[in-house]
C-alpha cells in the first residue's frame, strides 16, 4: 500500500503541474483545434476521403493530440531529472521508479481532458458521433492505453537525452507520425513507400478503430492490431525507461 | 559485520578506503572518513576533488568501487533501504518543485516518507515556523529568491526527521545574503543532534559550520582536523611585503636568510612571525638596513584558503 501512497503523491504533483502550466495545456488544447481548422477548412475541400472530410478527420485529429500531449512527458521526466528531483526522490526510502509512474499517469489524464475539449470542439463544428456509451468507454481505454504507451516512450526518451530542447524535439516528431497514416487521407492514394509504413504503424490501427467506435463498423476494424500495437509500445517503453532509469542515475 | 558492529558504536559515518571510478576515470581513489553523531563535518576541496561523489555514495545513489561505507550502523551496499530511511539528502542544486508552493513541496516529501494527511500538514507547518518560510509557504516556489528557496531545501531534507543530513555544496551560486541565511538555517541544525555531511569550496563556510574538516584533493583525503588544527599546519601569522620589483625581492629574501615564502608574481615576501608589533618593526628595520626598498606591507592571520592552496594548490604560490 505504501507504494501506492508513493505513485498517488508523484501522480498529484504532476496534476498539479500540468494545472499551473496554463500555457503548455493551452498548447496541447489549441495546436490540434487548429489543425483541426485547418483541414477541415483550408484543406478539406480539396481532400476527396468519399465522405464528409469534417467525420472523416476527427478520429486522426483525436489521436494527433494525444500522441503530441504525450510528448510532454518527455521535457518534464527530463527537468525532474536534470534538476536533482530525480536524486532527491531516490534518496528517499521509496521506489524511484514511482516518479516515472506518477508523470506517465498524470500525462494520460490530462491527455484525456485535451482530447474530450477537442471532441467537443468537434461537435460544434458539426461532428456527429453515432458511438454507444459502450463505444465511449472502449474509445477512451484505447485512448488511454495508446497515451500511456506514448507516454512511456516519452518518459524513455526524457531519461536519454541530455537537455530540455532535445526533450522537447519528441513532440515534433509524435506530431508528425499521425500525417503518414489514415489520420488525414486514406494511405491509397500515398507512394508505395509511404503506404507500406502508413499500414505499419502504429496510428493507422489505432486511428481506424477510433472511426469504428465513433463512427459505426466496429465489426471491421483493426481493434486487435491497435491493442497489441499500443501494449508492445507500451512493454518497450516502461522496459527502455526502467533501463535508462537505472543508467542515468547509477 | 565485525567491523561495521564497532564503527557503529562510534560513528554515525564511518568510510574506510573508498574507492569508485567512473569508467577509466577515477573519482575516489581511497577516502576515509569518521563523523561523530550530532557534528557538523565539512568536506572541503576543489571541483572534481570527490566530494559529490563520496555524498552520492553515502546517499545510496552510487555504488563504492571498493572500501566499506557505513551510515547510522547500515552498510550502504548491503542494506541500502535501512540508511534511506534515516539519512536526506539535499543535492546542489535546490531540489524543489518550483510549480508547487513551499507548503505544497513539504508535504509531498512527507507523504513520500509516509505520513499520513494530518502528519504532513502538522509537519509541514512545524517546518515553515522553524526555517522562517511562513510568509512565502503558500507562493510558488519559483517566486523565491535563491536564498528562500535553498532554505526551503534544507527544510525539505528534514522532513521524517533523519538522523544524517548531506548537504552538497548548499550555498553555491547564492548572493552573500543568502549565503548567511542558509548558514543560521545549518546551524540551527547543528544544535537538534542532526548529524551533518556538507560540501564546499567555501573555505569561510567549512571554517564557519564544520566541527572538523576533510579537505579532499584528487579523489583523496589531503587533510583532516579542526579548522584551527588545519590553520596551525601553516604557522602563526605572515607579514607580507611587497616590493618594488624582482631585484628588490631577492634582496628582501636574502636579508632573511631565505626564510620566507615569496610569490614572483605578486613581488612579495611572506615572512612568518609571532605577530607582535616588534617582530615587524625589527623586520622593517633589518629591510631599511639592507636598502631594500618596500612599497607595503599587510600582517596576514592564516586562513583556511592558505592551508587550502598549500594543501592542493600548486608549490610557492601564496593566497593573497
Amino acid at each position: 500500500m505504501t507504494v501506492m501512497t508513493e505513485v498517488g503523491t508523484l501522480i498529484g504533483r504532476s496534476v498539479r503541474h500540468t494545472a499551473r502550466s496554463v500555457d503548455a495545456t493551452i498548447v496541447a488544447i489549441v495546436l490540434p483545434v487548429m489543425i483541426l481548422l485547418t483541414f477541415v477548412y483550408v484543406l478539406g475541400g480539396a481532400i476527396d476521403t468519399g465522405t464528409d472530410y469534417l467525420t472523416y478527420v476527427v478520429p486522426g485529429i483525436v489521436v494527433l493530440c494525444a500522441a503530441h500531449g504525450s510528448a510532454m512527458t518527455a521535457t518534464s521526466v527530463n527537468h525532474d531529472l536534470t534538476t536533482g528531483m530525480v536524486d532527491r526522490i531516490r534518496s528517499l526510502p521509496v521506489v524511484g521508479a514511482s516518479l516515472l509512474v506518477g508523470h506517465v499517469v498524470a500525462g494520460v489524464l490530462r491527455n484525456l481532458v485535451s482530447t474530450a475539449v477537442v471532441i467537443a470542439v468537434a461537435v460544434l463544428l458539426g461532428f456527429r458521433p453515432a458511438a454507444s456509451p459502450l463505444d465511449w468507454v472502449l474509445t477512451t481505454g484505447l485512448l488511454a492505453l495508446f497515451m500511456a504507451a506514448f507516454g512511456a516512450i516519452a518518459a524513455a526518451w526524457g531519461l536519454f537525452v541530455r537537455g530540455p530542447e532535445a526533450a522537447g524535439a519528441l513532440a515534433f516528431v509524435l506530431l508528425f507520425l499521425p500525417y503518414v497514416s489514415s489520420a488525414f487521407v486514406p494511405p491509397e492514394t500515398m507512394p508505395a513507400v509511404l503506404r507500406g509504413f502508413a499500414a505499419h504503424q502504429p496510428t493507422t490501427p489505432v486511428v481506424e478503430t477510433l472511426r469504428a467506435l465513433l463512427l459505426g463498423g466496429a465489426e471491421s476494424s483493426p481493434a486487435v492490431p491497435a491493442v497489441l500495437w499500443c501494449a508492445g509500445l507500451l512493454v518497450a517503453g516502461v522496459a527502455a525507461a526502467g533501463a535508462l532509469f537505472r543508467r542515468r542515475t547509477s | 559485520m565485525c567491523m561495521a558492529y564497532t564503527l557503529l558504536m562510534t560513528y554515525t559515518i564511518a568510510v574506510e578506503g573508498l574507492q569508485k571510478s567512473y569508467g577509466a576515470n577515477p573519482a575516489l581513489t581511497g577516502v576515509d572518513l569518521h563523523v561523530p553523531k550530532g557534528s557538523v563535518h565539512a568536506l572541503l576541496g576543489p571541483n572534481g576533488a570527490g566530494k559529490s561523489t563520496t555524498v552520492k555514495v553515502l546517499a545510496t545513489l552510487v555504488a563504492p568501487d571498493a572500501g566499506r561505507v557505513v551510515v547510522a550502523g547500515h552498510d550502504v551496499t548491503e542494506e541500502p533501504a535501512a540508511v534511506r530511511r534515516v539519512i536526506s539528502l539535499t543535492g546542489q542544486h535546490a531540489a524543489v518543485d518550483e510549480v508547487l508552493t513551499g507548503r505544497e513541496n513539504l508535504v509531498m516529501m512527507a507523504r513520500l516518507r509516509h505520513a499520513s494527511r494530518a502528519e504532513a500538514r502538522a509537519a509541514a507547518d512545524r517546518l515553515l515556523a522553524r526555517f522562517d518560510l511562513l510568509d512565502a509557504a503558500d507562493r510558488r516556489v519559483g517566486t523565491y529568491s535563491g536564498g528562500t528557496a535553498r532554505r526551503l531545501d534544507i527544510a525539505l531534507s528534514l522532513v521524517g526527521e533523519p538522523q544524517v543530513l548531506f548537504l552538497d555544496e548548499p550555498t553555491t551560486g547564492l548572493d552573500p545574503r543568502s549565503r548567511r541565511d542558509v548558514w543560521a538555517a545549518v546551524e540551527e541544525l547543528a544544535g537538534s543532534g542532526v548529524t551533518v555531511l556538507l560540501t564546499t569550496q567555501y573555505l569561510e563556510e567549512a571554517d564557519r559550520l564544520a566541527d572538523r574538516i576533510t579537505v579532499l584533493a584528487g579523489g583523496e583525503v589531503a587533510a583532516e582536523g579542526t579548522a584551527d588544527e588545519l590553520k596551525s599546519r601553516i604557522g602563526g601569522e605572515t607579514v607580507q611585503l611587497v616590493l618594488p620589483d624582482a631585484a628588490a625581492l631577492s634582496a628582501a629574501l636574502t636579508a632573511v636568510d631565505g626564510r620566507a615564502r615569496i610569490d614572483e608574481a605578486g613581488l612579495s615576501l611572506h615572512v612568518t612571525t609571532d605577530g607582535s608589533a616588534a617582530a615587524v618593526r625589527d623586520l622593517l628595520a633589518l629591510m631599511a638596513a639592507r636598502d631594500v626598498p618596500v612599497e607595503r606591507i599587510a600582517v596576514h592571520r592564516p586562513s583556511l584558503d592558505d592551508v587550502f592552496l598549500a594543501l592542493t594548490g600548486p608549490r610557492g604560490v601564496v593566497a593573497a
